[in-house]
């Protein structure tokens, strides 16, 4: 077992994992942030995606320990201080763009990469943008219009009901 | 103005906030003091014959706390199949058992051969390593029509041979149908697969299970759709536990489609292992072990055939159908191919003479069982490709050929046994030349061609039969359960109510919409209403929510009781104001005495019920708590008309979903917000089977299609936008909300509606082609055209 | 996984040092070994990660010659070349997904040489040097078949040095479930010829479609490519395609990653 060190939410964390603990393993079982969720094992589906160091990863495919040192942002640090939705979650809230539930913190964690990287995207490129994040629940219709609404696009113009 | 609140508005997802801050419950995240873990070995053979299973060195590895095998299962029942279906001879169908763990033989990749308890995940997965399994390859059967030969090898050795039934519907019909297809002036056939598919909830299965000695109660955390329906089963049928020493709990859920409805060999092994260990035991499917232990989807095989006469009058119709069971009976698969499907082959369209037949049939797959829509996105891809089809052998519009047929006035019965109790297809099909504005469509293939794409336009129609359904009918056709549906509300003191729902919402919004209804029946609030679903320890009953029933049959439940809530509140009301009972109204939250000015609040009715020092106790007790079980008196028949244009690319086969659109008939609609999304969820889903999607198993039952990598799911940018609408509605005549239900409805449409429209694209350019089986691959769809 | 060692070094000559223990196995961003390696299809004893060695990782642009080091992420890679090399930023800016391309990284893809990857495509067609902790390796030398390369046992991809064309472009045509490349061919124009590499049709892995390059050479238009075909055999077919239908699609994206740089 080796001593890993990281900050998530802007917390420090430590924790003692084995070479292969996977980041999502260290999250999940030993912090308890069971926001971060595995979808499949082959690094696809995105529900497990986290930021590490400002950018989207799939923490099923790092380990923990590549991680050691790092700044790491979940789902669970993503509501505003006061414990209000951010931007992008309101806006999945607001436009249904979540049914079940289980891939929606990867969606959010990669829609907030994705308005960091280019604040404007277009419906092209938002939907590009999600090609590693699954949905089974939504048909994308929602998600698509809910990043367009978080980005200060009007949705409704290019996204019919 | 749209409502802001009760009915027909669309509130804010309440659930949504747990979700979208990584707070919601799933199984997975439930983890138990002291709890172990399982690794499934699982088969990597489609059929052998185990001749032994020698665990002696795994059980010294470090870690392990136990390993089970068959023999440990053999005094304990198998997992039962919850519908036996009666052959067109009158007898049952064959039912072989299905073991927790395999027995004398495995016969599918996936099978579980036994199962490592340790004090990790990995550990166990190690010390499976370790066992050695002698395990003689005996030949597999994949291929369905194969698998019926004489001398195929039997995938159950006490069965006579691999046909699970032959069923004949309507039998009695059969005669006339041959007669109609003697007499027509155009038969149209078309032989087509409906294609395999994996349901792929993003949420794999998970089951914890505990037990306490102290009690002798046994716990179930589980990802379904149904916990009572699983405590029943397991309980009853395979670990021999009664109800009241079993709870199951099914929390948070992610996403089910059907799949997540039946009872799994591992639910009943985690709820047996933590008994016999004294721990919690867990087990969390990856991914990879999905795909080869949840229960498939569809794989039908089918010719159908349509007669019309010189006018162009559907005269009969008759289909044959191979439908995969798999290696063992799933716990609803043999209704899927039978009772859900060939009572829905009369579709939208007044055809006086259908004739279904199914066989059923064991292959050393994957067991097969209900995949969102189930039973009916197969008999409306089969009937509704085959008018396209016959549209285009004489030589008539596919709409108008449709328009012509449809069924016009309700109740309709059909020869297919059920009655359609309500319907407008005209209107829907009118909607969707609307929506889809199929005026424009010439232009826009004008204007496809000319960047050297095809463009085609697919429209169909559909009906369907949701809201199982009549406990009597579907007693008759072999269902070994109840279909109805229990609530339970609970006023509290000051006002405030609880809901105790059967019905489970694993993504269909069940906590925010069903106290819609509530609230508009008292004129309360919505936040005064909450909804407790998922655990048997808290509802009384409930038969789960699938075949888009939850609000049909549980919210009509729901209903019944809140009127008796409304009755005797209405009751303590009179009393207050000193009034006639049969003179209270209830509105907006407040009693009324009528034609009076005298008024009591919904909260001093409540508490008076709680704090009865003003109560007429000698007509009514105290309290404000009722129950009401609902048994639907027919299914409910939603109903639609889609249109799907796609571009496909020439060179290379690749086919692009342009437009979708989808007019439904969901009769009255509680939450619009809601339902759009379920359509355009199954709109996804649909899409995904017509273009992507396939389970594909090579000759010797090796999964070839077993993970992401070539499973194709639909991404984000393999659809559009959808243009959905919901505006026509016929409400169903016979439950109290006037609701169809919506969930399955875009699966179920939408497939047919794009093989159409490719088949249309490909014609443009002048190619002879009249159908391509699903999924429509790049690959597929070039090998047709350059075929 | 098999449980295992796991060492982050910081400079080369240390992953050099920790490579040569038995059955040790470099990391490099794990898009692909992580999750071969969560199917227990590879068990390395030491896992020795290159993320934390800053040498071998950046980008740099001078003299008609990009380099990038071995341990730059995808996403990096798309970015630092968009102007210099804009057919190899949108090749690195379109692998996998946009957290993959966070995490995988250009030495660990070519040293996995996965017949269906694209970074492989886009260094034949360059002409690419690899450049290892021991030598430097032509691509024409490099790639010898699936899954298979030059590199020995603990040699490390330490950069890649591309030669900037005058102008190219890849066109990936994507299997629909993995989206790895069905077929994806980098069409790549120097001033002493063209060059054509095409990724996940060959059973052979990346290779160069030299009628093609010879075609283009005189005539660099889609045109030239017209009498030509590919022949299926040697070519790979599965569930997403035949062996007829890969070759078919080889020359269909070669025309269309020459009509692009004609634009």
């Amino acid at each position: 077992m080796t001593e890993v060190t990281m900050t998530v939410n802007g917390k420090l964390m430590r924790g003692e994992v084995e070479g292969r603990t996977l980041l999502v393993s260290f999250l999940r079982d030993q912090l308890g942030l069971t926001g971060t969720h595995v979808g499949c094992d082959t690094s696809q589906c995105g529900a497990c995606v986290v930021h590490v160091d400002g950018k989207a990863v799939k923490s099923c495919t790092m380990l923990a320990l590549e991680a050691d040192g790092a700044e790491v942002a979940t789902i669970e640090g993503q509501a505003d201080a006061d414990g209000s939705l951010n931007v992008i979650q309101q806006a999945f809230q607001d436009h249904h763009g979540l049914q079940c539930g289980f891939c929606t913190p990867g969606m959010v964690m990669s829609a907030a990469a994705l308005l960091k990287e280019n604040p404007k995207p277009t419906e092209d490129e938002i939907r590009h943008y999600l090609e590693g994040n699954i949905c089974r629940c939504t048909g994308y219709h929602n998600i698509v219009k809910a990043i367009l609404a978080a980005s200060g696009q009007e949705a409704a113009a290019i996204a019919a009901e | 103005m749209p409502k802001d609140h009760g009915i027909g508005a669309s509130p804010k997802r309440r659930e949504d906030l747990r979700f979208l801050t990584g707070s919601g419950r799933y199984t997975d995240d439930i983890n138990l003091r002291g709890q172990a873990y399982v690794h499934f070995l699982r088969s990597d053979m489609a059929h052998g014959k185990i001749n032994g299973i020698n665990t002696r060195m795994a059980e010294e590895m470090p870690g392990v706390i136990r390993i089970f095998t068959g023999a440990d299962f053999e005094g304990i029942g198998g997992l039962p199949c919850g519908w036996q279906v009666t052959d067109k001879h009158g007898q049952p169908m064959q039912e072989p058992g299905h073991p927790v763990l395999a027995q004398g033989k495995v016969r599918h990749v996936g099978d579980p051969i036994a199962a490592v308890v340790a004090e990790s995940r990995e550990q166990a997965r190690d010390a499976a390593e370790a066992i050695e399994v002698d395990i003689e390859e005996l030949p597999a059967v994949i291929d369905m029509k194969a698998a019926l030969e004489d001398g195929a090898a039997l995938v159950h050795d006490d069965l006579t041979s691999n046909l699970c039934y032959d069923w004949g519907f309507v039998e009695e019909n059969k005669a006339a149908v041959e007669e109609a297809f003697q007499k027509a002036a155009h038969v149209t056939t078309l032989e087509l697969v409906n294609n395999r598919l994996i349901a792929n909830p993003m949420e794999p299965r998970v089951a914890v299970g505990d037990y306490d000695r102290a009690d002798d109660e046994s716990t179930l955390y589980t990802t379904s759709q149904n916990p009572h329906v699983i405590r029943l089963l397991m309980g009853a049928f395979v670990l021999g536990i009664p109800e009241h020493k079993l709870r199951v709990v099914a929390p948070d859920v992610g996403g089910g489609f059907g799949t997540k409805i039946f009872h799994y060999a591992e639910e009943a092994f985690c709820t047996f292992a933590a008994k016999q260990i004294n721990r919690p035991v867990k087990w969390t499917a990856s991914r990879s072990e999905a795909f080869i232990s949840d229960a498939h989807g569809r794989d039908h095989v089918t010719k159908i055939q349509l007669a019309l006469d010189a006018d162009n009058n559907f005269t009969a119709l008759r289909t044959d159908t191979y439908a995969n069971m798999g290696a063992y009976l799933s716990t609803f698969a043999p209704s899927v191919p039978t009772w859900l499907h060939g009572t829905l082959m009369a579709g939208n369209y007044k055809t006086p003479l259908v004739y279904v037949n199914v066989k059923a049939v064991f292959t050393n797959t994957v067991p097969v069982d209900a995949y969102r829509g189930a039973g009916r996105p197969e008999a409306t891809f089969q009937l509704e490709r085959v008018i396209d089809k016959a549209a285009l052998e004489l030589g008539v519009d596919p709409i108008a050929l449709r328009r012509q047929n449809f069924i016009t006035e309700f109740p309709y019965a059909t020869p297919v046994a059920v009655e359609y109790d309500t319907g407008d297809y005209h209107a829907t099909m009118d909607k969707l030349e609307e929506i889809a504005d199929l005026k424009g469509f010439a232009a826009r293939r004008a204007e496809s061609e000319t960047r050297g794409r095809l463009r085609g336009l697919g429209i169909n129609c559909y009906i369907e039969a949701c809201g199982i359904a009549p406990s009597n009918l579907v007693g008759q056709l072999g269902a070994r359960a109840g279909l109805y549906e229990s609530a339970t509300v609970r006023v509290n003191a000051t006002g405030g109510l609880v809901v105790m729902t059967g019905s489970h919402s694993h993504g269909q919004g069940h906590e925010t919409s069903f106290p819609q209804v509530i609230a508009e029946m008292i004129g309360i609030d919505e936040s005064m209403v909450e909804i407790v679903h998922g655990d048997t320890s808290k509802v009384p009953m409930g038969m789960g929510t699938y075949g888009s029933r939850s609000l049909a049959v549980g919210g009509s439940a729901m209903v019944r009781a809140t009127e008796k809530i409304i009755k005797k509140a209405k009751k303590i009301a009179a009393h207050l104001m000193e009034a006639s009972e049969a003179d209270i109204e209830l509105k907006d939250g407040q009693f009324s005495v009528a034609g009076t000015d005298k008024s009591v609040a919904w909260g001093d009715v409540t508490l008076a019920a709680y704090v009865p020092h003003n109560y007429p106790l000698d007509e009514i007790e105290p309290g404000l708590e009722e129950t009401a079980f609902y048994d639907p008196a027919n299914f409910t028949y939603p109903s639609g008309a889609y249109a799907c244009e796609v571009e496909v690319d020439p060179a290379t086969g690749k086919v692009t979903i342009e437009r979708f659109s989808a007019a439904d008939d969901f009769g009255n609609i509680i939450n619009p917000m809601i339902v759009t999304g379920q359509v355009h969820g199954g709109i996804g889903q649909g899409i995904g089977q017509a273009l992507l999607e396939g389970a594909v198993y090579d000759e010797n039952g090796q999964l070839l299609s077993a993970s992401y990598m070539d499973y194709a799911m639909p991404r984000a940018s393999d659809v559009p936008f959808y243009t959905v609408d919901h505006s026509c509605q016929t409400p169903c005549t016979h439950n109290p909300l006037g609701v169809k239900g919506c969930g399955e409805a875009g699966a179920i449409g939408s497939p047919p509606a794009v093989v159409n429209a490719v088949v249309d694209a490909l014609r443009s350019a002048g190619k002879d082609i009249t159908h391509i089986d699903m999924p429509l691959s790049p690959a597929r769809v070039w090998a047709a055209m350059n075929g | 996984m098999y449980e295992f060692e796991f060492v982050k070094p910081t400079t080369l000559a240390d992953a050099i040092a920790a490579l040569g223990a038995e059955e040790a196995q470099a990391l490099g961003g794990g898009q692909t070994l992580i999750p071969t390696m969560k199917q227990r299809l590879a068990a390395p004893a030491v896992l020795v990660s290159l993320t934390g060695i800053e040498e071998m990782k950046g980008v740099s642009i001078g003299d008609g010659i990009i380099t990038i080091g071995g341990a730059t992420p995808h996403a990096v890679v798309a970015e630092a070349v968009a102007g210099a090399y804009p057919a190899l930023a949108a090749l690195a800016g379109n692998i996998g997904d946009p957290a993959v391309r966070n995490r995988g990284t250009i030495g660990g893809s070519l040293a996995n040489n996965d017949p269906s990857a694209c970074y492989p495509a886009a260094a034949l067609a360059s002409g690419a040097t690899v450049v290892t902790s021991n030598r430097e390796i032509a691509a024409d030398d490099y790639f010898q078949g699936m899954f298979t390369t030059a590199l020995e046992d603990g040699e490390i991809v330490t950069a890649v040095r591309f030669p900037v064309p005058e102008v190219a472009s890849y066109r990936k045509f994507e299997q629909p479930a993995s989206r790895f490349a069905l077929v994806g061919v980098f069409v790549a124009k120097y001033p002493e010829g063209v060059r054509v590499a095409v990724t996940g049709a060959s059973e052979e892995g990346v290779f160069r479609w030299t009628e093609a390059e010879a075609a283009l050479s005189v005539e660099f238009s889609p045109d030239a490519l017209e009498g030509l075909n590919v022949s299926p055999e040697g070519m790979i077919g599965d569930l997403h395609g035949t062996a007829e239908y890969r070759a078919h699609l080889v020359k269909v994206m070669t025309k269309r990653a020459v009509a692009a740089c004609i634009g």
